[in-house]
């Protein structure tokens, strides 16, 4: 018998009926939805940044269920607006699991919510993803995953991250000045980096603290200024980083070299002063990163959202990346274990690496938390380059000074 | 690092001068403030929401090539309408002081909602040609937002204080404030003299708005930091007091610059408010 010739036409008509069954299961998930529980800080002054984790949960469930749901079930998310307040937080996620029964829960915006959701899941032994927790010696509970790659000792391994940076920099400093805020998930890291800076033989010349919401940045600024240091650790959240630039630029100063801890990473993007300011991230949408299974396709639809709902900044980074994990976590715990039950999910989570937009992620550290994957940024010509550590920088690019 | 260094003298000096700047911001936030709880005896709240309302349709005309300053020719008289609509709705339910701060706080969250869903909840910044001017004076610099800022809460206040010291409207205003019975009796119009208040004072605050979007950048959220310090600023410089708020402003903004240049930035509340107490404990009439 003479083999039939495989024509091009052929081959892909094969393809299809052969695929076909299949496509037809993944986009039709059946029976009761698989119902996961949240809240958000989707009003209040943390808003502004659960916005994109609003953004990322639609995408995710919406591609979830694309592909099939959970379990062959479709999954929905129930997310209710903690007005970024812990103690609401507390009150709504015991309220997802005794009265609207949720099967699993979701992480929600930002350190104190998580706590207070830490606390209630420990309650009900549920397991409990979160993206961003800024403080991992307080994740005490065994079931609870953070998402956010910044290891179990990152006031130690991110400064340090930070003056390798520096070290290997055009200009490496001698002296330096500390000025933070005095935001819990803040202030720690920025009395490690004090610590690392001894440790390395720097010179402090100026250490200053100031409240969370503080308005006046010119007094700061002065201070600054006074001291000549040649390189600015500002542990700032928000938007600290552009009231103190735009404090700066009305004395006409410049530092040489400056660091925000956690800026807002559009507002500051934007600003001019901001030239050649650091930071650090888990992922930009920008190679090497984006070549991790599912990430290109993520920053796409991402933007596009993101855009439509009008945020400043569009693109993905440390925010929108963690939440996007925190949800292939979750995902990856319920498939490899075909079930909802959050002990084994848990064990399974804990026990092997979990294939995310991050890389392959453990939890099997201090706390649950894995590997600090911490960068260090740069803002060069308006745009966010990773400079730091150099198998991870954006192709072509170095770090500058001022 | 010790908590006290001792500040170079252009630091103190450019300290005093930021704090100068924004103790003038206080004042003119606080201004129709301390009008509206002294003479209207109305605690409105909604006076932070309003500022905030009006930087944000400040930044809005900006974006579309309108002069900031120039935006005060619409923003201005649209508020005054705001603020009698207000007060009508208010004076028909008769509200205390105190129900009138939960009813006007309630009104800020609604406004904050309402700027959040059309601006979103991002930092905003004006860009103007203001934005980057600056001058020199000595080692000094002068930034010209801030400088604006100043020549318009010393303007205002000082126009203000003329009115209630000069003019029969002043002085109706502050004897029905004194003793509404006795006023009426005198034939003080009292409904419409607190129209025309109400309308002031948000014009006033939308005045405050347009400054606050020439100096600061702006999230919705921001607005409930100011309350603090505007407060203190008000019952530093007495209520119904047109010079007082920013007199007192000037003060605390003054004492907190001075603050961060020489201890810690941390500190400056402490210092404002410990000013505020020490003046309640030796004058409590003061914020009567």
């Amino acid at each position: 018998m003479t083999p039939l010739p495989l024509t091009r036409r052929t081959a892909l008509a094969l393809a299809f009926l052969v695929g076909l069954p299949g496509v037809a299961l993944a986009q039709a998930p059946a029976g009761q939805p698989i119902r996961i529980g949240s809240t958000l800080a989707l009003t209040g002054p943390l808003a502004a940044t659960a916005q994109i984790h609003r953004i990322v949960g639609d995408i995710y469930v919406e591609q979830l269920n694309k592909r099939g749901g959970l379990l062959g079930r479709p999954v929905e998310w129930i997310v209710r607006d903690d007005q970024s307040k812990p103690d609401l937080a507390r009150t709504l996620y015991e309220q997802l699991i005794t009265a609207d029964k949720v099967d699993l829960l979701m992480g929600p915006y930002a350190t104190g919510a998580i706590l207070s959701a830490m606390g209630v899941a420990q309650r009900y032994n549920k397991v409990l993803v979160h993206h961003t927790l800024g403080i991992p010696s307080l994740a005490k509970y065994d079931m609870q995953f953070p998402a956010w790659s910044l290891g179990s000792e990152p006031a130690t391994t991110v400064p340090n991250t930070v003056f390798d940076a520096l070290a290997a920099g055009p200009k490496p400093p001698k002296t330096v000045a500390v000025v933070t805020s005095k935001f819990p998930s803040i202030q720690f890291m920025s009395a490690g980096a004090r610590e690392v800076l001894k440790k390395r033989g720097l010179q402090e010349v100026l250490f200053l603290e100031w409240d969370f919401g503080n308005r006046d940045f010119g007094p700061i600024a002065n201070r600054i200024k006074d001291a000549r240091p040649d390189f600015v650790w500002v542990g700032a959240i928000g938007l600290d980083g552009n009231l103190l630039l735009d404090a700066m630029k009305k004395i006409d100063y410049t530092p040489p070299q400056h660091f925000y801890l956690y800026p807002a990473p559009g507002p500051l993007v934007s600003l001019p002063e901001a030239k050649n300011a650091l930071s650090v991230t888990i992922f930009e949408d920008q190679p090497p990163f984006t070549s991790h299974p599912g990430a290109a396709d993520f920053v796409k639809l991402y933007r596009e959202r993101a855009t439509k709902a009008g945020l400043a900044d569009p693109s993905v980074e440390t925010q929108a990346a963690a939440s996007y994990t925190a949800w292939q976590i979750l995902e990856a715990g319920v498939n490899a274990t075909r079930s909802l039950d959050d002990k084994a999910i848990a064990s399974w989570i804990k026990a092997n690496r979990v294939d995310t937009i991050q890389g392959k992620l453990r939890f099997n550290g201090t706390g649950n938390f894995g590997d600090d994957l911490m960068r260090v940024k740069q803002v060069q010509n308006g745009h966010w380059v990773v400079v730091w550590p150099k198998e991870v920088a954006t192709p072509g690019v170095k770090l500058q000074a001022n | 690092m010790s908590a006290f260094t001792l500040p170079s003298a252009t630091l103190l000096a450019q300290s005093v001068l930021s704090g100068i700047f924004v103790g003038a911001l206080y004042g003119l936030m606080g201004l129709g403030l301390s009008l509206s709880w002294g003479l209207l005896r109305l605690i409105n709240l909604a006076h932070f929401a309003f500022a905030f309302l009006a930087a944000y349709l400040c930044l809005q005309l900006a974006s579309h090539g309108v002069d900031p300053l120039l935006t005060l020719l619409g923003i201005v008289p649209a508020f005054f309408a705001l603020g009698v609509l207000l007060h009508w709705a208010m004076a028909r339910f008769a509200l205390t002081p105190f129900n009138s701060l939960l009813l006007t706080f309630g009104l800020m969250g609604i406004v904050e909602a309402i700027i959040q869903s059309i601006w979103t909840a991002d930092f905003r910044k004006l860009e103007s040609v203001y934005a980057n001017q600056k001058f020199k004076v000595g080692a000094l610099y002068v930034p010209v937002p801030e400088l604006i800022t100043l020549v318009l809460a010393v303007g205002l206040a000082v126009a203000i204080w003329a009115v209630l010291r000069g003019t029969d409207l002043g002085r109706s205003l502050r004897a029905a404030a004194e003793d509404a019975p006795i006023a009426a009796a005198f034939g003080v119009h009292q409904k419409r003299n607190a129209l025309l208040l109400a309308g002031t004072c948000a014009a006033l605050v939308s005045i405050a708005g347009v400054c606050l979007a020439l100096t600061s950048t702006l999230a919705p959220s921001q607005m409930y930091a100011w309350i603090g310090v505007v407060f203190a600023a008000v019952m530093l410089g007495g209520l119904g007091s047109a010079l007082g708020p920013l007199v007192a402003g000037t003060l605390i903004g003054v004492s907190e610059a001075v603050t961060m240049a020489v201890t810690a930035p941390s500190w400056a509340p402490i210092v404002s408010f410990t000013l505020l107490i020490v003046v309640l404990v030796l004058r409590p009439g003061r914020a009567g």
